[in-house]
């Protein structure tokens, strides 16, 4: 199976609204950590290796 | 002696005397609006169009200099096509549809607005503000020769405001020295800094973005750039933390440096500076600057709108950062949504309890558009810097990936409020219809055998009928439902069907006079459409 990269957020204002909110008033370290934590979160809700690997690739090498 | 603040654009209504400098006892007006600028005047044009005497105080003689709202939505556009003055907007202004969202020296994406089809007037165009105002004044002037009793009174500046029960008495100042006039109903429309709301000592609080923005109007002696709106994130030619070009009528361009907040004014509007801005956005180009501003903006709008027989519209009663072009689109909506009700309780068909709406309506806008404002400042100017990789992020992923493009945000277009939580709204008793004609929205267009459907709407309350049998004519308490009937016959595009029936083969639907939507049903049923007309006038 592979990696959706069309559009699935409903509301993207909201959603990135509520994402920035999230950070309000951390520091960069503080910040840092909560990325952490938010990517092992949704890594977990996804689950399935392949699709992993994928997300990972696309992350640290986009439109390769 | 009143001193200009501004310079004019075009000078449309020098001072005259006017009788009531004369009279012996402040005359009493029923309605007198504060501000000449494009809200105050559509105001006018609303009220006067409805046969309410209204008189228009401005400090100055004519309309200030400076493009600045440059782009009039759809929705305004409609607005001022049920006053009569949307021909010469459309005819003077640009449409543009594709814009181009740049990172650094890459493109990240282009989008199209590509408007839905079957609509009169096209989702945006792009005007300079005194022609809006402009033409709006025009409309004026010929519906004072056909007896629309409207005064504008130039050099005629509010100097102060007693408020009683029922009226608000207003001392003014003119050349020929000082005068007194009464109002029924006083609309404060005198913009951002609002006098009125000074003299009154009202609220005006909300958040302040610490970030100055630069604008060059500029007219291209080479006009080989499209009509497009381009907008940068962090240029590669570094004239600006973004930069925004997007073209007006008469070949100029307007370009938008987000330039900081601490910047020494008086240096960064010298010509040279601004020119070197230019020249490394724009490379080997010949232009010749026409206006140049720099401006700072906030978010906030006042607690409330009325303040019993004192009601604020447009700039007055709420401010939002310029980013999809929410500021005067959002004013046209307060003065179609004020209109009709102020011209109800003038004519006392309604009680004033009717003019509460325009806070619960308005205010749902405002909040709205402030929301929506606010993101996009967000996500141009990053407050922190996590906030900032995020964008970034955002950025260069939708180079490559459909789905973080969404995520972009250079400002979202302003579209109609959809009045959902009114106390005017009726029942939604037509079962399969499309959730975008619901109760409280704003009737979308649609093209008609002979015309389209809005010119068919508003001024007054209208009953329509799609595939509906509906009565010849029907009146609640003095107030006249105008029957409109349409049947698939006339909808050869289908649009009509789509947006009003959906699964439905037959509906009758409540509209108010400025084309909202009240209530909708199957079939015509006298006792629900007079309780849903009520409702709407604030009689029950």
């Amino acid at each position: 199976m592979s990696l959706t990269t069309d559009p699935n957020i409903p509301d993207p204002d909201g959603f990135y609204a509520r994402l920035i909110a999230c950070h309000e008033g951390l520091s960069e370290a503080e910040s840092a950590a909560v990325n952490a934590r938010l990517i092992l979160i949704l890594a977990n809700q996804i689950g399935d290796a392949d699709m992993l690997a994928q997300a990972l690739e696309m992350a640290r090498h986009p439109g390769q | 002696m009143i001193h200009d603040r501004y310079q004019l654009a075009f000078r449309l209504y020098p001072y005259e005397r006017a009788a009531d400098q004369d009279a012996k006892t402040p005359v009493r007006h029923p309605v007198v609006v504060m501000g000449g600028g494009p809200i105050g005047v559509a105001t006018a044009l609303d009220l006067g169009l409805q046969g309410i005497p209204v008189v228009v105080l401005d400090d100055h003689e004519g309309i200030g200099q400076g493009s600045r709202a440059i782009c009039f939505a759809k929705r305004s556009l409609e607005i001022a096509d049920r006053y009569g003055c949307a021909a010469p907007m459309l005819e003077k202004g640009v449409v543009w549809n594709l814009g181009k969202v740049f990172h650094d020296d890459r493109k990240v994406f282009e989008f199209n607005l590509s408007p839905e089809e079957g609509h009169k007037f096209p989702a945006f165009i792009n005007l300079q503000q005194p022609y809006f105002e402009r033409f709006l004044v025009e409309r004026v002037r010929a519906a004072q020769a056909a007896g629309a009793p409207i005064q504008i009174r130039g050099r005629n500046r509010v100097e102060g405001v007693t408020l009683h029960d029922d009226h608000a008495t207003l001392e003014i100042t003119t050349p020929d020295g000082p005068y007194s006039i009464e109002a029924d109903w006083l609309i404060g429309c005198d913009g951002a800094g609002s006098p009125l709301r000074g003299m009154m000592g009202l609220d005006f609080e909300g958040r302040v973005f610490e970030d100055s923005f630069l604008i060059a109007d500029i007219r291209m002696t080479n006009d080989t750039f499209p009509t497009e709106r381009w907008f940068w994130f962090e240029p590669h030619f570094k004239s600006g933390a973004s930069t925004l070009l997007h073209k007006q009528p008469d070949g100029i361009w307007r370009v938008d440096f987000q330039i900081g907040w601490d910047v020494d004014r008086k240096e960064e509007l010298k010509e040279e500076n601004i020119r070197a801005r230019l020249d490394a956005m724009l490379g080997e180009v010949d232009y010749e600057i026409v206006w140049t501003s720099i401006y700072t903006f906030q978010c906030r709008r006042m607690q409330k709108f009325r303040h019993g027989r004192v009601i604020f519209a447009g700039d007055a009663a709420q401010q939002v950062s310029p980013f999809g072009a929410r500021g005067a689109n959002s004013g046209m909506q307060d003065v179609d949504n004020l209109g009709w009700k102020l011209g109800l309780v003038v004519r006392g068909k309604a009680p004033e309890t009717l003019l509460d709406s325009y806070d619960v309506e308005r205010i749902q806008g405002a909040d709205e558009n402030i929301l929506n404002s606010t993101r996009a400042t967000d996500f141009i100017t990053p407050k922190s810097a996590v906030s900032h990789c995020f964008r970034n992020a955002v950025l260069d992923l939708a180079e490559h990936y459909a789905f973080a493009r969404p995520l972009v945000n250079s400002g979202r277009l302003s579209v109609p409020c959809n009045y959902d939580v009114s106390p005017l709204n009726g029942v939604d008793a037509l079962p399969g219809s499309p959730p975008c004609t619901r109760p409280g929205s704003p009737c979308p267009d649609a093209p008609l055998d002979d015309g389209f459907l809005l010119d068919r709407l508003g001024g007054d309350f209208v009953l329509l009928g799609l595939n509906a049998d509906l009565p010849d004519t029907l009146e609640e308490g003095g107030i006249a439902v105008r029957p409109v009937s349409l049947t698939s016959a006339q909808d050869g595009s289908g649009a009509l069907s789509a947006r009003y029936l959906g699964q439905a083969a037959s509906g009758v639907y409540l509209i108010r006079p400025d084309q909202h939507v009240v209530a909708r049903w199957t079939a015509f049923e006298e006792t629900a459409c007079r309780g849903a007309l009520r409702r709407a006038c604030g009689l029950e």
